[in-house]
This record gives C-alpha cells, sequence and structure tokens, in this order.
C-alpha cells in the first residue's frame, strides 16, 4: 500500500490532540512542557509534510525557525520554572496560584 | 516496505505522546518524549528532510531533553506524583475538547486540502546533496531576516534564562516583604 500525505497529517493531528490534552490535563508545569514540545513536533511534521507534497524548500526552512523558537521557550520556561520551585517548593500548576482574586 | 515503516513508528511515536502524558514520574515522562521526538526524526527522513532530520536529533534529542532531565534532577521532583485530579469537570471536558479537536483537524484536513502553487521557495532537489545545499540556500538568501531576528530571539532567551535562575545573593528587605514570603 502506498503512504499518502494524509497519513502523515493525520498523525500529526493526533499527536498534536495529545499534546493539547496532556497540557490541559495535567497538573505538573514540566509534564505541560513537555506536551507543548509534542504540539510543536505535530506542526513540524505537517511543515515537512507539506514541503514533500508541494515540493518546496520552504516548508523544510519553516521547521528550523520552530527549532529555535522551542528552544528559547524551553530555556526561559524551564529558567521560569526553577525560579518558581525557589519560592514556592512546587512546580504543580496549583502552586502558581499568586494571581488568584 | 514505507508502509511498514510508517505504521510501526506510528504506533510507537503515538505510544510515547501517551506516554507523556499518562506517566506519573516525570522522568518516565521524559523518556517517552524522546521516544516521540526519534520516531519524528524518522518521518522527517522518510519525506527526504535530512538535514531537519539530524537537527531534530541534536537539538530536541540532544539538548532539550538533557536540559529536561537536567531540570526534574535539580529540582528533585523525580518521585511519583499522584494523578488526582481536584476539579471533578476537568478531565472529561478536557478529553471531549481534545475529541472535538482531533475531529475538527480530521475534517479540516479532508476539505481544505491545501493545493498551493508549487515550488514557490525552490523545489526540494533531493538528488544531489540530499537538499541540505537547497535548504542553505533558502535560509541564507529569502529567510535572512528571520534568520537574523532568530539570532536575537536565541540572545535574549539566554539572557533572560540567566536573568530568570540567578539567585541573587541578599533579597533587599522591600522586595521581601513585597513577596509576602
Amino acid at each position: 500500500m502506498d503512504i499518502t500525505p494524509s497519513y502523515y497529517l493525520v498523525l500529526a493531528a493526533m499527536l498534536f490532540t495529545i499534546g493539547a490534552v496532556g497540557l490541559l490535563v495535567r497538573r505538573n508545569t514540566l509534564v505541560m512542557f513537555m506536551c507543548v514540545e509534542l504540539m510543536l513536533n505535530a506542526a513540524n511534521l505537517t511543515f515537512v509534510t507539506f514541503a514533500k507534497t508541494l515540493d518546496d524548500i520552504g516548508g523544510q526552512v519553516i521547521v528550523f525557525f520552530t527549532l529555535v523558537v522551542a528552544a528559547a521557550e524551553v530555556a526561559v520556561g524551564l529558567a521560569i520554572i526553577v525560579a518558581i520551585f525557589r519560592r514556592r517548593q512546587g512546580v504543580t500548576a496549583d502552586d502558581i496560584h499568586a494571581l488568584e482574586g | 516496505m514505507e508502509a511498514v515503516l510508517f505504521f510501526s513508528f506510528a504506533a510507537l511515536a503515538l505510544a510515547g505522546a501517551l506516554g507523556v502524558v499518562l506517566a506519573r514520574n516525570p522522568v518516565h515522562a521524559v523518556l517517552n518524549l524522546l521516544v516521540t521526538l526519534v520516531t519524528m526524526a524518522v518521518f522527517f527522513l522518510m519525506q527526504d528532510a535530512d538535514l531537519v532530520a539530524i537537527i531534530q536529533i541534536v537539538v530536541y534529542a540532544g539538548a532539550v531533553v538533557v536540559l529536561f532531565v537536567f531540570v526534574i534532577t535539580l529540582l528533585g521532583v523525580d518521585r511519583e506524583e499522584s494523578l488526582h485530579e481536584p476539579l471533578p469537570l476537568q478531565r472529561p471536558l478536557a478529553i471531549g475538547l481534545g475529541v472535538l479537536l482531533l475531529l475538527q483537524v480530521i475534517v479540516l484536513a479532508g476539505n481544505e486540502w491545501a493545493t498551493g502553487e508549487h515550488s514557490v521557495r525552490g523545489p526540494l532537489d533531493d538528488a544531489r546533496s540530499g537538499n541540505v545545499e537547497t535548504l542553505a540556500r533558502s535560509l541564507f538568501t529569502d529567510f535572512i531576516w528571520a534568520f537574523e531576528i532568530t539570532a536575537v530571539l536565541l540572545v535574549i532567551a539566554v539572557v533572560g534564562g540567566v536573568v530568570l535562575a540567578r539567585r541573587s545573593r541578599q533579597v533587599p528587605a522591600t522586595r521581601a516583604a513585597e513577596d509576602g514570603s
């Protein structure tokens, strides 16, 4: 059987959904970050799939920029988590309720 | 052959993704994430994105995952946590929204298929050098401004990370009072 681009797109949609549900369900901020990484990777997979489908190098170049943004996000996000852990002694989302009304 | 490869690695990727969401221990979640990231690199290879696949392994499976493991061990949060959910409706609602999202994306992908112009930024040209050359040329000509801006973004991220994670020796009295700690 032939693997068409739609197989990759459906797989990317499923990975994106798992990441989104994980982001909503989990309370550990580290695991929530990992779910964001999953969603970014699903988006990357669609970019590469469309680059192949449309025979366009632009899709693969965009993946580079997504990778850079993901790396910057992880660096800043983990620094924020470390800063919060120092103050609150916990990394679950329930520990970060300083803004509640 | 391609179908066997695709379906076995797709099962692995989905298992890794589910493992991230369901693992009680954050370290197990990171290792499951690693499985998914490496299978992603395989999918990139299967679609003629050689350089992107290698960078995926180096940046994601190398740097990002190691950073996660480092922070988990640094903070000592590597123990099992209960998956108990205090809000009663949160979990079914989240799963329902997730299913809705999945159906939406699949329906949209089925109806509104991307039918753009082909090779706007140049063809893939994978015959000669595994399109590394084409990618580099596009990156350093068409996308040069975006490339420079990502350099600025990385510098900002590094400075921000250092500022956030730095522990000042003495906290001024007024700031300590403001924090209410």
